[in-house]
């Protein structure tokens, strides 16, 4: 049964992280793709390690996926955090659809 | 002293689960380990350790805060798959200014983070001493920074004021 729904687990974070990797490709700049990349992939991978938890158990595995699961939740959107921030600053424009642009114009002056 | 105990025993609970099953080799090394980096990191992470006294706050923690971020989250999911297999792909983006009224560390850290995981929005920039978020936005609805803050932020902050803050 644990099994059964592990293995649905899995399946449900591995189309999440495809759906991540689609996001990557088609979006149009970094802050969009960022924007795929870190929610898709992060429940995706969220998900695929849970399932592994209820595969596995109370084994070393186990505990360590959901170990990983936490870390994941914590690093991830720092991460992103830091590669948007940094992009910005480093001035990467935002792509052409973009409609607003608040945090260039608060910084024009500061720079 | 009382944040470097509760480091000390935070990572001496991780290093137990990285070494499961526990038996007396790995219990005494990990002691080793976590008092070595207790040691050195002193301390560097826990600042505000008022709020682990409270188990009032650990509560609305796992109560309110887990499921709502939990479903938050699969709704930012969905959302995402949704724009990104529409063909035309329905996308506005932009990066607009938000308020919060959060000072402590801990806690803008994880509205920061709760903002990057939920529908549509990631953190770019935090301004500590004007109380100010920027926001990626991947359809902007409003630029306007009270209705953005409204919408993005206002549930989040209620949940993390009550956990994280001094005086509520």
């Amino acid at each position: 049964m644990n099994n059964t729904i592990g293995l649905i687990f899995v399946g449900i974070g591995i189309a999440f992280n495809l759906f991540g990797c689609i996001g990557l490709v088609r979006l149009p700049d970094v802050y969009n793709r960022l924007q795929a990349a870190t929610k898709c992939v992060t429940l995706g991978t969220c998900s695929i390690l849970f399932g592994t938890f209820l595969v596995m158990g109370f084994t070393a595995a186990g505990i360590k996926s959901i170990l990983c699961m936490w870390f994941l939740l914590l690093a991830s959107p720092t991460a992103a955090h830091a590669i948007a921030r940094g992009a910005h600053r480093a001035g990467v424009k935002l792509c052409q659809e973009s409609v607003a642009d608040q945090y260039a114009e608060d910084k024009e002056g500061e720079a | 002293m009382k944040s470097k105990i509760t480091l000390f025993l935070g990572l001496y609970l991780i290093w137990c689960f990285l070494n499961w099953m526990p038996d007396w080799q790995h219990l005494l090394v990990g002691v080793l380990v976590a008092g070595l980096v207790t040691i050195v990191t002193g301390d560097l992470f826990v600042s505000n350790i008022h709020v682990l006294h409270h188990l009032r706050r650990v509560w609305y923690f796992l109560i309110y805060y887990m499921p709502v971020f939990v479903w938050e989250c699969i709704k930012a999911n969905l959302d995402v798959a949704y724009r990104v297999l529409h063909p035309m792909l329905p996308i506005r983006p932009g990066i607009v200014k938000i308020k919060t009224n959060l000072k402590t560390d801990t806690a803008l850290t994880f509205l920061a983070n709760s903002i990057t995981l939920t529908p549509g929005t990631m953190s770019v920039d935090i301004d500590r001493d004007k109380g100010v978020l920027y926001i990626h936005w991947i359809h902007v609805e409003t630029t306007d920074c009270e209705k953005a803050t409204k919408i993005v932020a206002a549930h989040f902050e209620k949940i993390l004021a009550k956990i994280f803050e001094e005086d509520v």
